[in-house]
């Protein structure tokens, strides 16, 4: 069975070799080949699970070494994947969500002549995410880390010529890259301390480093994690990361990607929970991205930035459940599951209406579009049902168990995270009912665009709608069926060990208070798009709107600090380089020159000026020999 | 009559020697003060064999004539030539170090 786990990253990669070397000849079957060979991962990845099911809950972390990578010394980098409950839960995402979005690709990018490659890099994309998550060693996920960096700058700017799709695509490789740094910090730092950067010796022996060296470690594994899952300060990218076709934009919400930094932190938990100061750094950061992520979508009218918005808010939502240690780990988790399901089918809903409405983006040119896509219609609406926690379906269940782990936290923090947190659900239920609402009710408000095209909204074919219809079952019934009993707590628990939390409020109390906040947010939305007609040119609006708008200045707060900064750094030392450094260097040789140009007007070539040495030198000596005798 | 005087008479024949070999420009008026130099350190060598009562200033004076000698052959030849080349023998001329 063990062997199996080599073929579940294996199957995707040879895709990617395949479809990427295959040359024109593929390009007929390629999106095919693309499928199957996701599909084949997911199939290995249920089979595993099954396997995995029928043993003891202590027994379940199957391991597979495949080779010594780098054997040099005390230094033993193995390629080795360990398989247990928590990187099951993530191949069964990857693989299955990303198996429904490479279908919907089939039929979203079927007049894409480069669709044979875009398959390829969505199979290598699947492959580093695999990598990622079932490595046994920081090294190898890193290795997977920085797939996934690649593959999404790939697909990001799949349309490069497109200059906005190629900057996008380079923002976010290069804001990743920032990540990076921190994460390679901490493995560093990992071997320093502990001499090895296997999970299962580094995650046991906590005890023997310092907590100021757990705290270092932890914070630069954090800063890897805000990379990856776009958390403040490193959210720029993501924004503009939708320049992407809309699967790759489903594909980095849902299944890859952004979901890492929640992997990374929830596997390194023993880090965290051995030093408190990082893991309070943790939930500040989810914390203030849930606000972040949050009030950016209610601003957006492009549909896709308002759901990457949303995207923001709910890993906000993941990473302060993962700060809060084992009372939240498996909350983090269980959300990010049913995240995927939700925006993986809001994003392919999104994709379908932009596939209806000839590639317009703008929510306020759609309006109505209930009766022309009547089934892209109630899946976008099962998942935004889901996400705005509306009870009995996924989104409820796993977000209800985050606010209440928020208030339990205790004291004051306790307080002020729970009230953040019902708060982002509030300002979820209010840009998700906007985006519902301008969308698929009202009036509609598309116009013929330059060349007198008039959009004719149509549902799309099969191949788009089935994925959406299977998320939308995900969306409904994940977060029930993983709240059955407490199954999914307790499938994880052996990993990720669990506590209960004693949250001042009681759990109804919470679950009344999330169910309050969520219909407030509703009805605002509804009061201000619902009852009047939508203007088709956007409101000038209020100051947080403008700021909104603009992403709450964070490309203007990074161009001013960071690109200005840098250029102001690097023009003094560029002036500190001319003067000091060339100064000392170029001042010796010119007194250098000097002096010699001065001693070469001795050498003149007359017999008499070197006779007047000599006599001069032989006086000189005659002197020193009289005068030393006379002493 | 003091042999001291001697010593004198040296030491203001070598000044003269020397004097002339600064200020001259002529090659062959420098090169006969480079011989009265030498025959003024003769002079010397002599006197103070005489005064030291043996015979080894006489015949380092000897040494001197023989290399004076060898001098002034090879000497005149490089000023022949240069004559020969620049129609002077100003040794200022002569200050390139080549022909």
């Amino acid at each position: 069975m063990e062997n199996l786990i080599g073929l579940l990253i294996a199957a995707p990669l040879l895709g990617a070799a395949v479809l990427l070397c295959g040359g024109r000849r593929l390009d007929r079957v390629g999106h095919w080949i693309g499928c199957v060979l996701a599909g084949a991962s997911f199939v290995i990845g249920v089979v595993l699970f099954a396997h995995m099911l029928a043993l003891g809950g202590e027994e379940r972390t199957l391991r597979e070494h495949l080779f010594s990578w780098v054997p040099v010394g005390g230094f033993q980098a193995d390629v080795a994947f360990q398989l247990d409950q928590l990187s099951m839960t993530f191949v069964l995402l990857i693989t299955g969500v990303g198996t429904l979005i490479h279908v919907y690709s089939t039929g979203y990018m079927e007049h894409d002549e480069r669709r044979r490659r875009f398959f390829g890099y969505l199979n290598l994309f699947l492959a580093a995410m695999l990598l990622l998550v079932l490595a046994d060693n920081y090294l190898l996920l890193y290795v997977g880390w920085e797939g996934v960096g690649l593959a999404s700058y790939l697909l990001i700017g799949f349309w490069q010529h497109k200059p906005s799709a190629a900057t996008a695509a380079k923002k976010a490789f290069i804001v990743n890259r920032v990540g990076d740094m921190g994460l390679s910090i901490a493995i560093m730092l990992m071997f320093t301390t502990f001499g090895t950067f296997a999970f299962g010796p580094v995650l046991a022996s906590t005890d023997r480093a310092s907590e100021g060296v757990l705290t270092a470690i932890g914070l630069t594994l954090l800063l890897g994690a805000c990379g990856k899952s776009a958390q403040v300060p490193l959210q720029s990218w993501l924004g503009d990361a939708m320049e992407g076709p809309t699967p790759v934009s489903a594909l980095i919400h849902a299944a890859t990607m952004v979901t890492a930094g929640v992997y990374l932190i929830t596997r390194s938990g023993a880090i965290f929970n051995a030093s408190p100061d990082a893991q309070l750094v943790v939930v500040v950061v989810g914390a203030v991205t849930l606000l972040f992520g949050a009030i950016v979508g209610c601003a957006k009218d492009d549909i896709k930035k308002a759901l990457a918005g949303s995207t923001m808010s709910q890993i906000g939502y993941m990473i302060l459940a993962a700060g809060l240690g084992p009372i939240g780990y498996a909350f983090a988790i269980m959300h990010l599951v049913t995240h995927g399901f939700f925006k993986a089918g809001l994003f392919l809903g999104a994709g379908s209406v932009m596939h209806g409405m000839n590639d317009e983006v703008d929510m306020r040119k759609y309006g109505g579009l209930r009766t022309y896509m009547p089934i892209t219609f109630v899946t976008f609406g099962l998942g935004y049902l889901a996400i705005i926690g509306f009870p009995g379906l996924s989104g409820f269940f796993s977000k209800d168990k985050i606010i209440e782990a928020a208030f339990a936290k205790g004291g004051t923090e306790g307080w002020i995270l729970g009230g953040v947190a019902l708060l982002g659900a509030a300002i979820t239920a209010y840009y998700m009912t906007r985006v519902m609402i301008m969308t698929f009710f009202g009036e509609k408000r598309w116009q013929p665009d330059a060349e007198g095209n008039e959009p004719h909204p149509h549902e799309s074919p099969k191949s788009m709608t089935i994925p959406m219809i299977v998320l939308a079952f995900g969306s409904v019934f994940a977060g029930g069926l993983f709240s059955l009993n407490e199954a999914f707590v307790k499938w994880l628990e052996p990993v990720t060990s669990f506590e209960h939390g004693h949250s001042p409020l009681s759990a109804g109390a919470v679950t009344g208070a999330t169910v309050a906040v969520m219909v407030i947010g509703v009805a605002l939305a509804w009061a201000q798009y619902g009852r009047r007609p939508v203007p088709v040119a956007a409101p000038r609006g209020s100051l947080l709107t403008r700021a909104a708008r603009r992403d709450l200045l964070q490309d203007d707060f990074n161009h001013v600090v960071l690109v200005r900064g840098g250029e102001h750094l690097t023009r003094s030392l560029v002036y500190l380089d001319h003067t000091v450094v060339d100064g000392v260097v170029n001042g010796t040789a010119a007194s250098v020159g000097g002096l010699s140009g001065r001693l070469r007007k001795v050498q003149n070539g007359y017999a008499r000026s070197y006779a007047v040495s000599m006599f001069g030198g032989a006086a000189v000596l005659i002197a020193a020999t009289l005068l030393m005798r006379a002493v | 009559m003091n042999p001291v005087n001697y010593l004198y008479l040296s030491a203001l024949l070598f000044s003269i020697g020397a004097a002339g070999v600064l200020i001259r420009r002529n090659a062959i008026v420098v090169f006969m003060c480079v011989e009265l130099m030498l025959n003024a350190c003769n002079l010397a060598f002599v006197t103070f064999s005489r005064l030291h009562g043996n015979l080894d200033g006489q015949i380092i004076a000897f040494f001197t004539m023989v290399v004076a000698a060898a001098e002034v052959v090879v000497g005149l030849a490089i000023i022949v030539t240069i004559f020969r080349s620049r129609h002077s023998a100003s040794v200022d001329d002569a200050s390139l170090m080549k022909l």
